[in-house]
């Protein structure tokens, strides 16, 4: 079954830079990966099967621990899925739909700092961490002040938002963004032209763009090879089509050009926020919430939404019978689930410390992979 | 009427001899020991500081002021932690592996010359260079035997990982100084100290030759970018994974007393020493001795403000490089810095021959601008269209 030469390695489930409890079994020759095999369910909390026992509001709060370090996205794409079943889409308030944007662009901030984060400090950069994490913090603050939790935010109600903006937000966060493209500069600065950066990831998990297809990849890895595939653009929701934004795309398909496109998507999501301050201040206060009944109980029927989350495509399918106040089936569509079946064909060949690299370029979060 | 108030003749030669070959050895030796493990106890405080500087956030500072009093925390820690051995290690060899890299790495601060001699040199070796260079190379051993003890698959790996990476590192470290010999003309430490203050320090005609040093000292002692062996985030803590309590610390002590020993090689070989002075001018040995016992000991002051100073590198090199994978490493060492350091061996051979080391002088004054020049120009706009932007 083995060669003489060949080790069989557990990597993980406890293992610092598995960014959770992912386990890896390696089959490995020397350092070189003959075989990588993802093997998960160790954070499995059978969420899918939560919300057919839960009324729709209340499953809001259990999107947030999927994603947990993106949760507004999480909330979103719920709420959107059931407003779509509800046939209530445009009813939503000019006002919550910016809002939601500029929640869902704020996560994306800081879910992609805390990719870069770890993803630096698994190479072997420990600054970066600290640095991003600074910045982490001030995001982190803006949802604490908007609906006092920092990282499971239940953040959106169907039909709306909870509550309106506190007073000086617009403010905050504004000022936050003025200065923040010159944060992502300064991590740059310590990694884009390091060449021990370049070296361990320029070639490394090389996907092609029919690949990238053919696995499903969605995000910034499925970018990172060339497809210009971003649901805010091709499948927009909330109020999208109308603000400027580029997608940017990488071009060989490796570690190094999906870290780019992710540094790249800070920058824009800091662009997408400056234009919606403006749209924001011109829309009344308090002007929240859909009139929706208090009790939901959606028509009978099926849908399927996805959003762009941080991480690719989040995509929710629910089944609603019309009679009850309960989703009949509930799916979720996490974009690291499926992002992470392209790990063993992307560290064949490659050595032990690339792999670590290599999950760190999917940028996985456990409690979605698992849910 | 006492043996030691009136010595008669021989009891005295007997006593002169037991204190030029023992007593004062022993106790320069303690000294010097004692200054050293301060440094590597205070090293621990500094680094963490200065990481915390490096990295906008504090570091230590609840014990003692600063957080100074972390240097004596740390060790009872240590001391008071349970002691896990895995029931599976190979007993022997899992004792022996934290202690053997220790050995080498005190005896070596006998061969030091932290300040003029023969007050601040404890032993004067007319081969000290050899017996440093054979007395720090055998540190690997404690970590293989202790990578392998483990029987854990994760230490194996750092310690195969270690012992690729400072056997290899050993050849251009070893060549480095080859070019410093052939400008010596001695493996004795104190006369290439002293043949440094009449003439350049060794930094300038051989700036390829300290490059390479300080690159190699980096990777023997395992430091970022170099951390290979104990890789926390690729082998969880390499070939200390299996290591607690005290075991660990003396893993940790002799990493630090080695990187104290390497500091003060490449200051002794390349910056000069304790000297302050070149070309015979400024606080040369001979300035020094002219003050006494002060000027010896501001000898030793200098010499370890150079040490500091490396030491210093190595915190600024953690807080800076990302780390290379074992292949790289191996590339880098064999097929670049070898061949350099065999390239600047050639060449200054040529030089010697032709009898022109003074113009060795000139080409390293011009490297080292042309670098401060590459290195502090105007810096470029930042290439921000990495990417290319669809749409």
């Amino acid at each position: 079954m083995f060669d003489v030469h060949e080790m069989e390695v557990n990597f993980g489930p406890q293992h610092p830079s598995t960014h959770g409890v992912l386990r890896v079994l390696l089959r490995i020759d020397g350092e070189r990966i003959i075989d990588a095999k993802p093997i998960i369910g160790y954070l499995h909390r059978g969420t899918e099967k939560l919300f057919e026992h839960m009324a729709y509001p209340q499953c809001i709060p259990h999107t947030d621990r999927m994603d947990y370090v993106a949760s507004a996205t999480n909330n979103l794409g719920f709420v959107e899925t059931v407003e779509k079943l509800m046939g209530i889409t445009a009813n939503i308030p000019r006002r919550a739909q910016l809002m939601r944007v500029m929640l869902s662009e704020l996560q994306r901030i800081s879910s992609h700092l805390l990719w870069l984060a770890t993803h630096a400090i698994d190479l072997g950069a420990m600054t970066p961490f600290f640095y991003t994490f600074r910045e982490r913090e001030q995001v982190l603050d803006f949802f604490e002040a908007y609906c006092g939790a920092r990282l499971t935010l239940n953040c959106m109600r169907i039909g709306g938002m909870p509550d309106d903006l506190p007073h000086g937000w617009l403010e905050d966060v504004e000022a936050f963004v003025d200065k923040f493209e010159a944060c992502v500069d300064e991590y740059e600065s310590l990694l884009t032209n390091n060449r021990i950066w370049k070296k361990r990831t320029i070639g490394i998990g090389v996907l092609s763009p029919e690949d990238a297809i053919d696995w499903g990849i969605t995000g910034p890895p499925l970018r990172g090879s060339g497809v210009e595939w971003d649901l805010r653009r091709a499948q927009p929701y909330e109020c999208y089509p109308e603000l400027q934004f580029e997608i940017p795309v990488g071009k060989n398909g490796d570690t190094y050009d999906r870290y780019l496109v992710r540094m790249e998507e800070m920058r824009q999501s800091t662009r997408i926020l400056k234009q919606c301050f403006p749209l924001v201040r011109a829309t009344p206060e308090g002007d929240i919430k859909a009139k929706i009944s208090k009790v939901i109980r959606p028509p009978e029927g099926e849908v399927y939404h996805s959003i762009e989350s941080p991480k690719g495509e989040l995509g929710y399918y629910i089944v609603s019978d019309g009679k009850t106040q309960n989703a009949y089936r509930c799916h979720v569509r996490p974009p690291s689930f499926v992002n992470l079946q392209a790990l063993p064909a992307m560290a064949r060949g490659h050595l032990v410390s690339d792999l670590v690299a290599l999950i760190g370029t999917i940028d996985i979060v456990l409690g979605e992979v698992d849910r | 009427m006492s043996y030691w108030s009136y010595p008669s003749q021989g009891g005295r030669r007997v006593n002169k001899a037991l204190m030029t070959y023992l007593i004062w050895p022993v106790v320069k030796f303690s000294i010097a020991f004692i200054i050293v493990q301060v440094i590597v106890a205070a090293m621990n405080w500094v680094e963490r500081r200065l990481l915390g500087l490096f990295q906008a956030r504090l570091g230590p500072n609840r014990v003692g002021y600063k957080g100074l009093l972390q240097i004596i925390a740390d060790p009872i820690k240590f001391l008071l932690k349970e002691d896990i051995v895995p029931s599976s290690s190979e007993k022997v060899a899992y004792f022996l592996g934290p202690v053997l890299p220790l050995i080498p790495a005190f005896i070596v601060f006998c061969l030091i010359p932290y300040g003029p001699p023969p007050t601040f040199t404890v032993t004067r070796v007319n081969v000290g260079l050899l017996l440093i260079l054979a007395l720090t190379s055998t540190a690997v051993y404690g970590i293989i035997l202790g990578g392998w003890a483990s029987n854990n698959k994760y230490s194996l790996m750092g310690g195969l990982r270690s012992a690729a990476q400072m056997v290899s590192y050993e050849v251009p470290f070893g060549l480095s100084i080859v070019g410093v010999l052939m400008i010596t003309g001695s493996l004795d430490l104190v006369t290439i100290v002293r043949y440094q203050e009449v003439n350049a320090w060794n930094f300038i005609p051989q700036i390829v030759a300290c490059f390479i040093f300080l690159v190699s000292m980096n990777a023997e002692n395992n430091r970022t970018p170099f951390d290979l062996p104990e890789a926390e985030s690729e082998l969880v803590a390499g070939y200390h994974t299996e290591y607690s309590a005290m075991k660990f610390a003396f893993f940790m002590l002799g990493e630090y007393s080695m990187m104290i020993v390497n500091s003060c090689l490449i200051v002794t070989l390349f910056f000069g020493g304790w000297t302050l002075g070149m070309f015979g001018v400024g606080l040369t040995t001979d300035v020094l001795r002219g003050m006494g016992m002060l000027g010896g000991l501001l000898g030793a002051a200098i010499f370890f403000v150079k040490v500091m100073m490396f030491l210093l590198m190595y915190v600024w090199f953690r807080a800076t490089f990302p780390r290379f994978r074992f292949d790289q490493l191996m590339d880098l060492g064999w097929k670049f810095m070898i061949p350099l350091a065999l390239a600047n061996i050639f060449v200054t051979g040529i030089f010697i021959l032709a009898g022109q080391e003074r113009l060795m002088y000139w080409i390293g004054i011009g490297t080292i601008a042309l670098t401060a020049f590459y290195l502090f120009k105007p810096k470029r706009p930042a290439a921000k269209q990495k990417v290319a932007h669809a749409s």
